[in-house]
């Protein structure tokens, strides 16, 4: 009998199909998952069982009347909480948030819906997508299952947890300077940021508007081909949504075929700064890809040097612009500042700013908003616009010289919760790898490379290719995917520590009120 | 320049709307001083004669036709406000007309 | 200050002698599009509160823009009517600042990239002469909502306890038209701001954009002043007087911000930059917000949406849809018509334009046209406090009936006087011209008989203007047909009767 809570989505699929399960003894099986390990991991913020019970009973139905579904239908997902949801909460891990149901749905969101997944919850996150440990959640962070002491990355930190924790095959993801790719890395799952504009941005909760991308998280390169196909297309409610078909994404990932590819190794995101079982693990993967009968070709990007400074005022201006609109006034947290009788409408917006945001939102905001005041525009922001230039250029000459560019995808693997939330600068490296690809606009995906040696925790190999060349990631990761599972003799995640029998339970048959937000 | 002076930081928390306290204000003031000057290294970047890039995708004139689409209810536009009134948002009073 | 202390003004001449004013003036309208700017929300005017709102205008998080086709196709057909050049390239920037009626905090407008800019617009004075007003740009931006302060005097912010926010109008798309400073219009100044804000008004509704309605906020005006000593030509400190919503607003704001100014300037004082808000009831401004070093309202390129970038064949197409220019139709119009010029302002003061043409269109001949609708209709229109267009329409009054009235006359069933009747009873509501006519048993006396035993009564009763007549000054008839109409009791045909008479007399 399968352990539905392990099977991967694809499998769930054919098993659904043949009759074999049914999507509501899925989702119960992941939902008491949830309930016997989420104590522990905390990936969820809101957990919503009614709705994926109804979902999945609904689809059930479906099929069993000989409708025609979606491939996924009836295979659960986990939502991140950066995504609005007709009448769930959603909070993007603030404060300022807390309890807002939004009215609408986002773009992705209704695509899942239309396609028949049951939506488990919202899964935890940095408030506002702001970090890479999942520690400046207003809500508590999310842990790694590999070791509970330890960060599951971020700012997806919830959905890569709720994956590797096997509460969900399948969650979404949005990557702004890595919080697809590094959470992923950091619990052995796999994350594909897709180009800028594939997926739709309506309803996702802005960070940076110029580099958010939201992409799927999953546990196989094809349960995530899968998923960001779901994702995918052009939406005439983003103005900047791609306006032309999804690339075979797919099919990419069955093929699995890398003969003649020319991998390109990116000298400045390799060597130094990298930790030395991460960078073992990534020039084992690249061998795999030879021996699949890819290329080597090593190329420079001399101005990804500017990489993380660019991105540390491109993003700070756009969020602080983005983030203006949480005001007390239409919905949210309002706040009356204290010792002020009869305040104005001016001092409970700066109230309620001081009281909603995290430290690390108002640092941002607080630098954005200096880096877009006249008089520093164009030493700043307008400096930063530049050199994101010349990174996009670097891309598109490493593009002629190779199909597809490969690093690491974070320099370590997770570190200890609380190791670096003093210290925004050392959080801020977790993304040299990363951000790039968002300043480009180009794809970018995480697949597990192995253990490191030093410490036994999944390390990150990031495949990046041209702008909508999105099939090109997952005929790379498929082919690495599978030599290394024959090494291994399973997937990555067959190693990982029992969470039962490690961690204090909470007890398995507490009958659960519904659509419980947790941890505020 | 790479400098954060109290001054200005209290400039720009007024400027973000942002209330912060004196220990806040303090703090913020040296965590953004070594954030800024990590971040001044673009300045060194060979610029000259480069195009700002604000968009990652080359797209242009996208648009959508003047048609109507449904809007939400008053209850469901209301439904998050802190506070509302005869079908508005009620918001505390206001020092100064814009 | 507060709202109702008065400052000190300098006499209108007295400012004149000592400064140069410069004015500038930007002018907010809104367009008439179905839908928003970014989304897809109505537009009527006066809808319930909060009915025509979506995530996008709220300002939800997660909503993004989509900018409207028309709003840029609107906002070029402007630009080409100002004779501005349009963007070959056009971006929408982020304006950052705080305000409970802004949702997101940043208003979407355009930066230093409008979709049109350096143009011009001649308007006409009073005193004959023509005016070139230098357009510095015209761009797209939305609209804010509406609040309404309570707990104070009815509706001011100063003393409200609290406020209540109708978010109907944001986001209605907006194009804002900013001159170049006007230096040089002199004791004109007011007069030019005015004639500008009436030319422009008459521009954006002959091209069908926006229906430019004042007093419903649909066009807005701010008016900036400074004056410079005489001859210096350095632009002194400006005033930015907000919401000057009339076109004799416009022209008291510039008047009394001029007279403000040269008071403070003459004592020695200097002028604050400022906001200054204009009341309509007391014709006088007052100090708003300071404009400091901390309004910064750090714009940057808007990254939700991609930049506009009209093909040059479009934007070509546009202009072939532009209609005739105000000022050249009225031109063309006046020598058609062969109006005078006191004529042709009357026509216009009054509004009547269109209706006129639109009566020559119908068949009307000119005269009649501009007779008919500036007469009896245009007392009744004043008294009720409308003007002629709208009146008659609100009666059902158009063209059609103008037109039959004069066929009356030209058919010879009824005489002017007759024919003032006739059009008193339809503008009583008493139907068409010839209904009217009937009912009131208005018809021309044919009998010839009765005719000409009036005449020769009438050539007998007055021999000495006969023989002026008789001798070619045929002038002269004129007194003897009133005395003609008079013996038949308003009931004959004056050109009959003049026919009659001049044969008689031999001037046939």
């Amino acid at each position: 009998m399968t352990d539905l809570t392990r099977a991967s989505a694809a499998e769930l699929a054919d098993l659904m199909a043949r009759g074999e399960t049914t999507s509501r003894e899925i989702t119960t099986a992941l939902l008491e998952r949830t309930e016997a390990v989420d104590g522990a991991v905390h990936s969820y913020l809101h957990v919503d069982r009614d709705g994926a019970l109804a979902t999945a009973d609904a689809v059930d139905r479906r099929r069993a009347a000989g409708e025609t579904l979606h491939a996924l239908a009836g295979v659960p997902i986990a939502v991140k909480d950066v995504m609005t949801t007709t009448g769930l909460p959603t909070t993007c891990g603030s404060r300022i948030l807390q309890g807002w149901v939004p009215p609408y749905d986002a773009t992705v969101v209704a695509r899942i819906k239309a396609a028949g997944l049951p939506i488990l919850g919202k899964t935890n996150m940095d408030e506002f997508a702001m970090g890479s440990s999942t520690e400046h959640s207003a809500y508590g962070p999310s842990h790694n299952p590999w070791d509970l002491d330890r960060i599951p990355g971020g700012s997806g930190g919830g959905s890569s947890s709720v994956l590797a924790s096997f509460q969900a095959p399948l969650a979404t993801g949005t990557d702004t300077g890595g919080s697809i790719r590094q959470p992923a890395a950091v619990t052995g799952t796999v994350g594909t940021k897709p180009t800028y504009g594939g997926v739709s941005r309506y309803g996702l909760i802005a960070l940076a508007s110029s580099l958010d991308q939201a992409g799927p998280c999953a546990r196989t390169v094809l349960d995530t081909a899968m998923l960001h196909e779901l994702m995918a297309g052009h939406d005439p409610l983003d103005s900047t949504s791609i306006d032309a078909p999804v690339p075979p994404i797919v099919e990419a990932a069955r093929r699995a075929d890398v003969r003649g590819m020319r991998i390109g190794i990116v000298r400045e995101l390799t060597g130094e700064g990298f930790q030395a079982g991460v960078q073992q693990r990534f020039d084992e993967a690249v061998q795999h890809l030879v021996d699949a009968g890819a290329e080597v070709v090593e190329v420079s990007c001399p101005s990804f040097t500017y990489a993380l400074a660019t991105y540390y005022l491109i993003l700070p201006s756009e969020a602080s612009s983005n983030l203006a609109k949480f005001d007390a006034m239409r919905y949210g947290l309002r706040v009356a500042p204290r010792d002020v009788d009869d305040p104005s409408a001016e001092q409970v917006m700066a109230a309620t700013r001081d009281a909603g945001f995290g430290d690390e939102v108002k640092r941002r905001i607080i630098l954005g908003t200096y880096a877009l005041s006249s008089g520093y525009y164009d030493a700043y922001y307008g400096s930063a616009q530049k050199v994101r230039r010349l990174i996009a250029d670097d891309f598109a000459s490493a593009f002629e010289r190779a199909d597809v560019l490969v690093s690491p995808t974070a320099p370590t693997t997770a570190f200890r919760l609380g190791a670096k939330i003093d210290d925004p600068l050392a959080m801020y490296l977790n993304d040299i790898a990363t951000i790039p690809a968002n300043l480009a606009g180009i794809p970018g995906m995480s697949v597990p490379s192995g253990l490191a040696d030093e410490d036994g925790l999944p390390a990150g190999f990031q495949i990046l290719a041209p702008a909508m060349a999105d099939d090109r990631l997952y005929a790379v990761g498929a082919a690495l995917e599978q030599r290394l599972h024959a090494v291994w003799g399973g997937p990555l995640l067959d190693r990982i520590p029992d969470l039962l029998a490690s961690a204090p339970t909470t007890p398995m048959a507490t009958p659960h009120a519904d659509a419980t937000t947790k941890g505020a | 320049m790479a400098e954060l002076t109290r001054d200005a930081v209290e400039h720009l928390a007024r400027l973000a709307r942002i209330d912060l306290d004196e220990s806040e204000l303090n703090r913020m003031v040296g965590e953004l001083g070594v954030i800024l000057e990590s971040v001044a290294t673009v300045q060194q970047a060979p610029t000259e004669a480069v195009t700002p890039m604000s968009h990652p995708m080359p797209l242009v004139n996208v648009t959508r036709p003047d048609q109507i689409r449904p809007s939400l209810t008053p209850q469901e536009a209301l439904a998050g406000a802190p506070e509302s009134d005869a079908q508005r948002f009620s918001v505390p009073r206001i020092l100064d007309e814009d | 200050m507060s709202a109702g202390d008065t400052e000190a003004l300098m006499g209108y001449d007295d400012v004149l002698a000592a400064y140069d004013p410069a004015l500038g003036l930007e002018v907010h309208v809104e367009l008439g599009t179905n839908t928003k700017m970014f989304c897809g929300c109505a537009t009527t005017f006066g809808a319930e509160p909060n009915t025509q709102v979506c995530p996008v205008c709220l300002g939800l998080p997660g909503a993004l823009p989509v900018v409207n086709a028309i709003g840029v196709e609107s906002a070029i057909r402007i630009g080409l009517a100002l004779n501005c050049e349009i963007a070959t390239w056009s971006r929408f920037a982020r304006k950052n600042y705080f305000y409970p009626d802004m949702p997101k905090n940043f208003q979407t407008s355009q930066y230093d990239e409008p979709i049109a800019f350096g143009g011009h617009l001649d308007v006409d004075l009073e005193d004959g002469t023509v005016f070139r007003v230098e357009i510095e740009r015209a761009h797209m931006e939305e609209d804010t909502g509406k609040s309404l302060h309570v707990g104070g005097a009815t509706g001011r912010i100063h003393g409200a306890t609290h406020s209540l926010v109708d978010y109907n109008r944001a986001g209605i798309p907006l194009i804002e038209i900013v001159t170049k400073p006007i230096v040089g219009a002199g004791e004109r100044a007011p007069d030019v701001a005015r004639a500008y804000v009436a030319t422009l008004r008459d521009l954006l509704k002959a091209l069908g954009v926006s229906d430019v309605k004042m007093e419903q906020g649909s066009m807005r005006c701010d008016v900036n002043l400074s004056l410079s000593p005489k001859g210096s030509g350095v632009l002194g400190t400006r005033t930015e007087t907000k919401n000057v919503n009339s076109l004799r607003s416009v022209e008291r704001a510039v008047r009394y911000e001029m007279c403000r100014h040269g008071a403070i300037l003459a004592s020695g004082g200097s002028i604050l930059q400022e906001t200054r808000h204009w009341h309509e009831d007391t014709g006088i401004t007052t100090s708003g917000r300071e404009k400091s070093d901390a309004e910064d309202y750090r714009y940057f390129p808007e990254p939700d949406l991609v930049p506009i970038a009209p093909a040059r064949d479009w934007v070509e197409e546009l202009r072939a849809t532009l209609p005739e220019p105000p000022a050249q139709r009225r031109k063309r119009l006046q020598a058609a018509y062969s109006y005078s010029d006191l004529e042709m302002r009357d026509v216009l003061n009054a509004g009547l334009l269109d209706l006129i043409e639109e009566t020559v269109t119908a068949g009307g001949s000119p005269a009649a046209a501009r007779k008919w609708w500036s007469g009896e209709v245009a007392r009744r229109a004043n008294a009720d406090g409308q003007d002629v267009p709208s009146y008659a329409a609100g009666l059902g009054v158009g063209p059609a009936q103008v037109v039959e009235l004069e066929t009356l006359v030209t058919s010879g069933r009824l005489n002017d006087a007759m024919a003032r009747q006739a059009w008193e009873g339809v503008l009583d509501g008493e139907g068409s011209p010839t209904a009217v006519a009937d009912a009131r048993g208005l018809q021309l006396n044919q009998d010839s008989g009765a005719l000409e035993t009036a005449v020769d009564a009438v050539i007998a009763a007055n021999p000495e203007v006969a023989e002026k007549i008789r001798d070619g000054k045929v002038q002269a008839v004129g007194a003897l047909i009133g005395q003609v109409m008079k013996e038949m009791r308003g009931q004959g045909d004056a050109a009959a009767a003049r026919a009659l008479i001049l044969s008689r007399l031999g001037q046939a």
